[in-house]
């Protein structure tokens, strides 16, 4: 495929998601990108723009119009974040994030299937292909814990993996090559450590609400149950801002407003999936750089 | 000193007292992950090729290589002859230690030969040469395969995909960094 007839489905799937959206009674919103702070993140470098940052998700303000009212709201939006650079990865890449009160990660997983069939109908694709495999879409989808996933397809258990400090290494290496291949695979219940802004299951505190979607080894996508809990937030962001402190970097101020805000967010779900690697399966694309318009090193 | 986030095709690093070049590079990064950089890479010294992972916030030395400009004047077998355009010194560099950069060699051409502790080991080419296609298959009219590209050969006897209006004899322009086609060149 050359390069116009990817950027003509591209603009396809974007028209179909913002299709599903409007039809499933969600607000598109577009806040802004340059934000005096951010939610500080070990593993993301932002970039900085004239003492401000470009944001690397757009989740402080949707999770702030969410605690303002809004019960549905969704967004697609240009994230930054330094040094990303890889053959399904840009420093300047396009975001679809949605947030959803009233509702749990487990119905984001059913959405995420009910989205997928959308986008399937209206492609006409009922399966998408990845390097040499071809992966149906329909539901239901695989739903495997990250301790399932790790005892299946890693040498050592999660709990293992956990204490010699080498989760990302054995998941890059062994486990997230192998998710997906049958059928797009909801990876869920990651630990508590890995929680992020992602809520404690109540009836196992081990483990946090959070799950990815993969399809064919390609992550698309991330999502919680919102964590509502300002101080137990608050206590996560402090440890996640001594951990950039040990490398080097120095965290930017704390989203004050945001934790604010939090005390009045309702019991929510939110979820950011990659746009250029939705478009990648559609289209087969192998490489990110195939599915927009222009990469930094074509500029 | 380079960060792993340097990393990239044709960096040269010192590992364990060893100067490397890096031939391939992926970069891997879950989301919430930690950045993962798996290099494939080759020992400049003995020509002996390795595989490693590095995390971000690795550290490397850069690799101290010296560099001469020298003329290639000929290959026989696996050997290649450089001489030095001032002092009329030759070297001979054998295929191990210049890897993919022997594809893009021809007579005369003026490229940087890299030298550690006195003892040459690699070359650095320019970006873009021009080489003359000796063979290819005339493009069928009316092929609906849908493809856009055919192989082609070139007087290296370096085989790389082209548009299909390519025809022998032809001089074509690549870039060695990636050892694709640019384009065709009168």
């Amino acid at each position: 495929m050359g390069k116009s007839s990817l950027l003509w489905r591209r603009a396809a799937v974007i028209q179909a998601v913002r299709r599903f959206f409007q039809e499933h009674a969600y607000l598109e919103v577009d806040t802004p990108v340059r934000l005096p702070c951010l939610i500080p993140e070990a593993c993301i470098e932002p970039e900085e723009a004239s003492g401000w940052y470009l944001q690397t998700s757009p989740e402080i303000c949707m999770k702030r119009l969410l605690s303002a009212g809004i019960p549905r709201l969704f967004q697609i939006c240009k994230c930054f974040r330094r040094h990303e650079r890889g053959a399904r990865h840009l420093p300047e890449f396009t975001m679809l994030e949605w947030y959803r009160s009233e509702a749990d990660y487990t119905d984001l997983m059913t959405e995420c299937e009910a989205l997928f069939a959308f986008l399937a109908e209206a492609q006409d694709q009922r399966e998408v292909v990845v390097g040499e495999g071809r992966v149906g879409l329909a539901a239901p989808w695989e739903r495997l814990t990250v301790a399932e996933a790790f005892s299946r397809f890693a040498p050592i258990p999660l709990a293992e993996a956990m204490a010699q400090g080498l989760f990302d290494e054995i998941f890059i290496q062994h486990v997230e090559p192998r998710l997906g291949w049958e059928r797009p695979c909801l990876l869920h219940d990651y630990p508590a450590a890995m929680g992020a802004l992602a809520r404690l299951r109540a009836d196992n505190l081990e483990v946090a609400e959070r799950f990815e979607l993969y399809v064919g080894g390609l992550e698309l996508a991330n999502g919680f149950s919102e964590l509502t809990d300002a101080d137990e937030q608050r206590a996560r962001l402090l440890a996640d801002q001594a951990t950039i402190r040990t490398q080097g970097r120095e965290p930017g101020p704390m989203p004050e407003r945001f934790l604010t805000d939090l005390a009045n967010l309702p019991r929510s779900a939110g979820i950011a999936l990659g746009l250029d690697r939705l478009v990648m399966l559609f289209t087969g694309a192998q490489s990110i750089d195939r599915v927009v318009a222009f990469t930094p090193d074509s500029l | 000193m380079y960060n792993a986030s340097d990393l990239r095709k044709g960096l040269k690093i010192m590992i364990d007292g060893d100067p490397y070049i890096i031939n391939e590079f992926e970069f891997n990064k879950p989301g919430k992950g930690q950045a993962h950089y798996r290099c494939k890479m080759r020992n400049l010294t003995t020509g002996n090729s390795a595989e490693r992972t590095y995390r971000s916030g690795d550290k490397f030395e850069p690799a101290p290589l010296e560099e001469r400009t020298m003329q290639f004047l000929y290959s026989q077998g696996s050997e290649f002859h450089f001489m030095d355009t001032k002092d009329f010194e030759q070297i001979v560099l054998d295929a191990g230690h210049l890897g993919d950069n022997a594809h893009f060699l021809v007579d005369n051409m003026e490229v940087e030969v890299l030298f550690f502790k006195g003892q040459p080991m690699d070359v650095t080419l320019p970006i873009f040469v021009n080489l003359t296609v000796t063979q290819a298959d005339p493009w069928a009219k009316g092929d609906t395969s849908g493809t856009d590209t055919k192989p082609v050969t070139v007087e290296t006897g370096y085989i790389l995909q082209v548009p299909p209006f390519v025809s022998e004899g032809d001089r074509i322009q690549i870039d060695t960094r990636t050892g694709t086609y640019v384009t065709r060149v009168k």
